[in-house]
């Protein structure tokens, strides 16, 4: 074999690595229910596949190529295992499924159900976003692990319990009927949001694994949006997330120092990204069912519309918090909403529209609510315990660069 | 696949009213057990006595003890449960969520150990 093509095989199977993998897991578990063998069979396919490839050639269907081997290997096992009844009517489910998936060629997409499966209210909400993340796009444990901030251990037990219960419980391979569909979406949205935040909140915006985290989360979104384009949810959190994106090189400045977003420069934004939220936004608000990801879409969209026509639209942002309030009460919303209500009526009506610390214990450790305090009580003079919720906001930021940030602030007060 | 769903409640105090409130009780299971039956998915229920007639058996020291009472002086009491045979989990989940008990005690829903041969 020559190197160049050891080199293809290799680049192939990378290829329909990323961008099969989730469709091929789901083919496999939704026959068998049983990701963990679905995940060890595929590995050692594409383990195959490397070894095979560069001295064969590429099958001309790689997909399907891999798919027959890893159902041979999950088929291989459950001999291997048992021989009971259910074994061989699993057998029998896959080898039906086998059939249907070489004469048709085209495998069923059905990373859908997959997620809803991972996002079942009967698993731990804690795990979902991870699980979502591994069964989808087949990041390790390790990885996902750093990107929460968890042990890799801990990360990893939780997962292969969560998987466990999947199929011993009997977790269906569904999109949940009409009238369940909106809750359960709710779930599925809700993990791809954890998976986006949690690669937001890279210290430096250079830690190879987060910022692919919001990368992947991203290609989930986009998936979901794909896969049920009649869903105003869906569309919202793809539009919200793009909005995000989109000034992602606005957020820092060149020597890498936090930028807030009244101060960033709208020339550094994506526009693309920033149309394509808005045409998003706009399909989704014609549906006529309004959510959380439209709300908080809208509201980066008002943002963004203020930030570059420089004319004031605080009375819209305001009214789009109470909305989100109403829908969703959260602290953050009230801290949020509470900053706009600065804009519109001053420190002193934003103070009294503050969550209460007693109301909320989790407030205490909260960097935001304490940075909107001292920002609100800086404006309205009350300068030394403005000082001390600078302070305290610093302690509890782990970004080096929004720390220094928060330092400058306080030390600008005056005397 | 075979569920049990197990009802969980706080058990009715004996006395004044409890002929009346038991009364209203069949009733209602009454109906459920009937849409159940329709359904085709039951495979065994039951409904158990109040734990003050419940003996409790384990070992102490290598030496059997038989306790009177439940195993676990909980406020809420294992009163009864439905074996039923549904395709999946979410089929479980909608006869535990039409079950009486959800609106004052809870439903825990548990898959049954398929036995190798």
């Amino acid at each position: 074999m020559s190197p160049e093509a050891g080199d293809r095989a290799r680049s192939t199977a990378d290829l329909v690595a990323r961008r099969s993998y989730g469709k091929l897991i789901a083919f496999l578990v939704a026959r068998s229910r049983d990701v963990a063998a679905a995940e060890d069979a595929l590995s050692e396919a594409f383990a195959l596949a490397l070894k095979g490839w560069p001295a064969k050639g590429c099958p001309a269907n790689p997909e399907a190529w891999l798919l027959t081997v890893a159902r041979r290997k999950i088929i291989d096992g459950h001999r291997g295992r048992r021989r009971d009844e259910i074994a061989m009517a699993q057998l029998q489910i896959l080898a039906e499924g086998l059939d249907a998936a070489s004469t048709a060629m085209e495998i069923p997409d059905q990373r859908l159900a997959l997620m809803f499966a991972c996002a079942h209210p009967a698993i731990d909400a804690g795990i979902r976003a991870p699980l979502i993340l591994q069964t989808i796009l087949g990041l390790d444990a390790k990885t996902i692990a750093s990107a929460f901030l968890a042990s890799p251990a801990a990360v990893s037990k939780r997962l292969v319990r969560a998987k466990e219960k999947i199929r011993q419980a009997g977790i269906p391979f569904r999109i949940p009927e009409r009238e369940e569909l909106p809750r359960r979406l709710g779930a599925v949205l809700d993990a791809i949001y954890a998976a986006f935040s949690e690669g937001w909140t890279d210290p430096e915006g250079t830690d190879p694994i987060r910022r692919d985290l919001t990368w992947e989360a991203l290609f989930l979104a986009r998936l979901a949006a794909e896969l049920l384009p009649d869903e105003p949810e869906a569309l919202g959190l793809l539009a919200l997330m793009l909005y995000a994106d989109a000034r992602r090189r606005a957020r820092r400045q060149a020597h890498g120092e936090y930028v807030p977003l009244a101060e960033q420069d709208p020339a550094l934004w994506d526009s693309a990204k920033m149309d394509e939220a808005e045409t998003l936004l706009r399909r989704a608000g014609a549906m006529g069912a309004i959510g959380r990801y439209q709300l908080e879409a809208a509201l980066q969209s008002a943002h963004v519309y203020r930030c570059r026509t420089g004319r004031a639209n605080w009375s819209e942002v305001v009214q789009l918090y109470d909305a989100l309030l109403a829908l969703a009460g959260s602290p953050v919303v009230a801290i949020n909403r509470a900053l706009a209500i600065a804009e519109l009526d001053g420190a002193h009506a934003a103070l009294q529209a503050m969550p209460e610390l007693q109301a909320d214990a989790r407030l205490a450790e909260y960097q935001p609510f304490w940075a909107a305090r001292a920002e609100l009580l800086a404006k309205t003079g009350s300068y030394a315990e403005a000082r001390y919720a600078y302070e305290v906001a610093t302690g509890l930021e782990r970004d080096p660069a929004v720390r220094t940030f928060l330092k400058r602030r306080q030390a600008a007060l005056p005397e | 696949m075979q569920y049990m769903l197990m009802i969980y409640e706080t058990e009715a105090p004996s006395g004044v009213g409890s002929a009346e409130r038991e009364q209203q009780m069949s009733a209602a299971y009454g109906a459920y057990i009937e849409a159940l039956n329709k359904a085709g998915v039951v495979k065994g229920m039951n409904r158990l006595r109040p734990t003050a007639d419940a003996t409790t058996v384990r070992t102490t020291d290598g030496k059997p003890q038989v306790l009177d009472g439940p195993y676990a002086d909980s406020k809420e009491q294992l009163g009864g449960y439905f074996l039923i045979d549904v395709p999946d989990l979410d089929a479980a989940i909608s006869w535990a969520a039409r079950c009486l008990a959800v609106g004052h005690g809870a439903v825990e829903v548990r898959p049954i150990w398929v036995m190798q041969p």
